[in-house]
């Protein structure tokens, strides 16, 4: 099967673009880095299937950083049949040395520029035919984004998989290896072929940035509108989950439990009390994840991001962190282990482990739904959600603490340079893939080991079976009593105690296996938690739950990132030590002040 | 030797002013990425803002917007005219 790549500078469009040729969901983003790994999906062209891979953004040839180094590495493993080079025709003037550096390698490509609709409003002309001419590869502008220019580009991407472009004399590829020639390869192409005004217009981007980015408003906008999305979140999000947690014991009023009433009493209390409770539960949550991602994805999208590292920087530099740390953080509100990945742009190793030493406190969105679930259940409506809002604030506290504690251990000096991309807005396309793509995932997670850890609750809680259900003499009683010295003095119970070790799994099975625990779901096990808990108790679990490890596959992308165990080790034993001080500090304090 | 008296460093130019860049003075890896970003000598650069709490710089070169810590472009001598 022929294979062509798509390459180019970080946040040219490459992603947008794979999305459309294969109708695939590669994540896309207003930030230079999203793509950090190797993607590849199947297309047809002109009869014969072609594997197109989507690469992470390169800014040169040389550069070492890790996702730099997947590219490097899939251009020397394996020559793709065709390169199709990804540029931003708004930004031309300096992409195209990308494109001469690449033309050493001899590949066979086709050029795109993309992003025509940004380079029409800034009134940027480019004559593709005369550039073409100087290049000798053929140049097309487009749309990834809307389309415009896209059959064009199809059909020549077509021809030029099968007829291979002529490769260059030796002698000029040897010369292009020297930055002086670039330079005036550059210059020749760009003479005649393109024309930038002198001034770009004052649009959008810049009006917005004059209040986005202000000297003292900058941060108080930032901190009111993550305020606001995660009260948008509450608001609209908590009621829906409700609404669908009610449907679900519809439902298995008047279907499943008449469907399995033939069954054996235990059999069928694992099937109703234990799996279907238990999973019922947690996918009540899918609207919280869909609106949840939905800003996620708009925000992203915005290019809001590149504003953040610019307010933070000042704060992280002091931190021994940069900008880029804090935009993993915020990526980390959705899940912590793209956001890890993510730190891949980062050159020097010390900086990348302090980021993923401070990333795994990010309150994901997992973790959001056992806070949404136990604060609904305990405080008011009002306070509840001012609760969860405070957990975001802990979460960037434990973060801070982290790197002030760490950055004597990882020290470095690597240098802060980002670009800031225009503000931009997902279209609704756009949104929605991203959307279903979570909601997938979601799902996905849901079905497998969500279900078999509410199995293994439902065991642990019911056996033996001489046992009162959930009682002392089950087995998680015995765990829970064996415990018991650790999670007493922070105020954790038993059976809290038990939810929390399947949390270590992942957090989605918190609220699962408390369902199971408690043999109800919905708004019975709010109520059954508000009876047995009290504020204090539910604030203090909540702290824990926040800081005491994200799950499972945070910790193998811990691993598997830094490629060192001891280093996974470190982050798993600070995080469980700082979830019980914290906890401890907060409960003690919060009974000594007579709570 | 060139005179170089009327060249400054990037951090000293005050938003809204403009200058040409006349040197890069950095290692070869940084050099390398701020090649790709658009710094090149005889190129003008545009100081747009400076965050507060002597936080990054935000520069223009032609129509990419960059933001870079002070530390970077002290090492970015420029020549105003
Ligand atoms: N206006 C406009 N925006 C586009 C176009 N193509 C992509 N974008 C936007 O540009 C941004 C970057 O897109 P991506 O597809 O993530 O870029 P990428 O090249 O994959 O980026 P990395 O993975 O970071 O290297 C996103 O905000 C896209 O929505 C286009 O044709 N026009
Ligand atoms: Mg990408």
């Amino acid at each position: 099967m022929k294979r062509v790549a798509l390459l180019g500078m970080p946040n040219t469009g490459k992603s947008t673009l794979f999305n459309r040729m294969t109708g695939g969901a590669a994540r896309v983003g207003n930030w230079p880095g999203i793509t950090v790994e190797l993607l590849s999906g199947k297309i047809l062209f002109g009869g014969d299937m072609v594997e197109l891979i989507d690469l992470p953004g390169i800014y040169d040839i040389h550069g070492f950083s890790e996702d730099e180094q997947v590219v490097r590495h899939f251009l020397h493993g394996n020559v793709p049949d065709l390169a199709l080079i990804v540029l931003n025709a708004t930004q031309i003037e300096r992409q195209l040395s990308l494109l001469l550096q690449l033309k050493q390698y001899n590949l066979n490509m086709v050029v795109l520029l993309n992003m025509a609709d940004e380079a029409k409003k800034f009134g940027i002309t480019i004559d593709t035919k005369k550039m073409s001419a100087a290049l000798g590869i053929p140049i097309f502008l487009l749309s990834a984004k809307y389309g415009n220019g896209y059959q064009e580009a199809l059909q020549a991407v077509t021809k030029a998989l099968r007829y291979n472009t002529p490769g260059m004399a030796e002698e000029l590829r040897s010369q292009l290896e020297q930055e002086v020639h670039i330079e005036s390869e550059m210059a020749r192409v760009l003479q005649h072929a393109v024309q930038v005004p002198a001034r770009l217009p004052d649009n959008l981007t810049t009006q917005l940035d004059h209040l986005m980015l202000h000297p003292w408003l900058g941060l108080p906008i930032f901190f009111g509108i993550m305020y606001l999305l995660f009260q948008g979140i509450f608001f609209f999000g908590q009621p829906l989950q409700i609404g669908v947690g009610d449907l679900f014991n519809w439902l298995r009023e008047v279907a499943f439990a008449p469907l399995v009433a033939s069954l054996p009493a235990l059999l069928q209390g694992l099937l109703l009390d234990g799996i279907y409770n238990g999973v019922a539960t947690v996918a009540a949550f899918a609207p919280i994840i869909v609106l949840f991602f939905l800003f996620m994805a708009i925000v992203e999208d915005t290019g809001y991001l590149s504003r953040a590292a610019f307010l933070m920087d000042a704060l992280m530099a002091r931190l021994g962190l940069d900008g880029r740390s804090f935009v993993m953080l915020l990526m980390g509100f959705g899940c912590n282990v793209p956001a890890l990945m993510g730190t891949r742009v980062m050159r020097s190793r010390p900086l990348r482990l302090l980021s993923m030493l401070v990333i795994p406190f990010s309150l994901c969105s997992a973790r959001l739904q056992v806070f949404v679930f136990i604060a609904a259940a305990l405080f008011a409506p009002r306070a509840a959600a001012l609760v969860v809002f405070s957990l975001y604030l802990f979460s960037f506290a434990a973060a801070i603490l982290t790197a002030l504690i760490f950055k004597r251990h990882f020290p470095n000096s690597e240098p802060f340079v980002l670009e800031l991309p225009p503000y931009r807005f997902p279209t609704l396309r756009q949104m929605v893939l991203r959307g279903w793509h979570e909601v997938y995932h979601f799902i996905h997670r849901a079905s497998k080991f969500i279900i078999i850890g509410v199995v293994f609750v439902w065991l642990l809680t019911h056996l033996p079976t001489s046992a009162v259900p959930a009682g002392p003499d089950t087995w998680a009683g015995h765990i829970g009593a064996w415990l018991k010295p650790l999670f007493e003095p922070i105020g954790i119970t038993a059976e809290l105690t038990i939810a929390l070790i399947f949390g270590f799994v992942a957090k989605e099975i918190v609220i699962g296996s408390l369902a199971v625990i408690y043999g109800l779901s919905g708004q019975a096990l709010s109520g059954a938690l508000a009876l047995q808990l009290d504020w204090v108790q539910a604030y203090s679990f909540m702290l824990f739950t926040l800081i005491y490890t994200p799950c499972l596959s945070t910790i193998a992308t811990l691993r598997s990132e830094s490629k060192n165990n001891g280093f996974m080790l470190l982050s798993l034993g600070w995080s469980l030590a700082l979830a019980w001080v914290v906890s401890f500090v907060f409960y003690q304090g919060a009974r000594a002040l007579g709570y | 030797m060139q005179t170089i008296i009327s060249s400054e460093i990037l951090t000293s130019l005050v938003p809204g002013e403009s200058a040409i860049i006349v040197a890069i003075q950095t290692d070869d890896a940084l050099r390398q990425r701020l090649l790709a970003l658009g710094f090149r000598v005889g190129k003008r650069v545009e100081l747009i803002r400076k965050a507060s709490f002597s936080g990054p710089l935000q520069v223009r070169i032609g129509t990419t917007d960059i933001l870079l810590r002070r530390n970077e472009a002290a090492k970015i001598a420029v020549e105003k005219s």
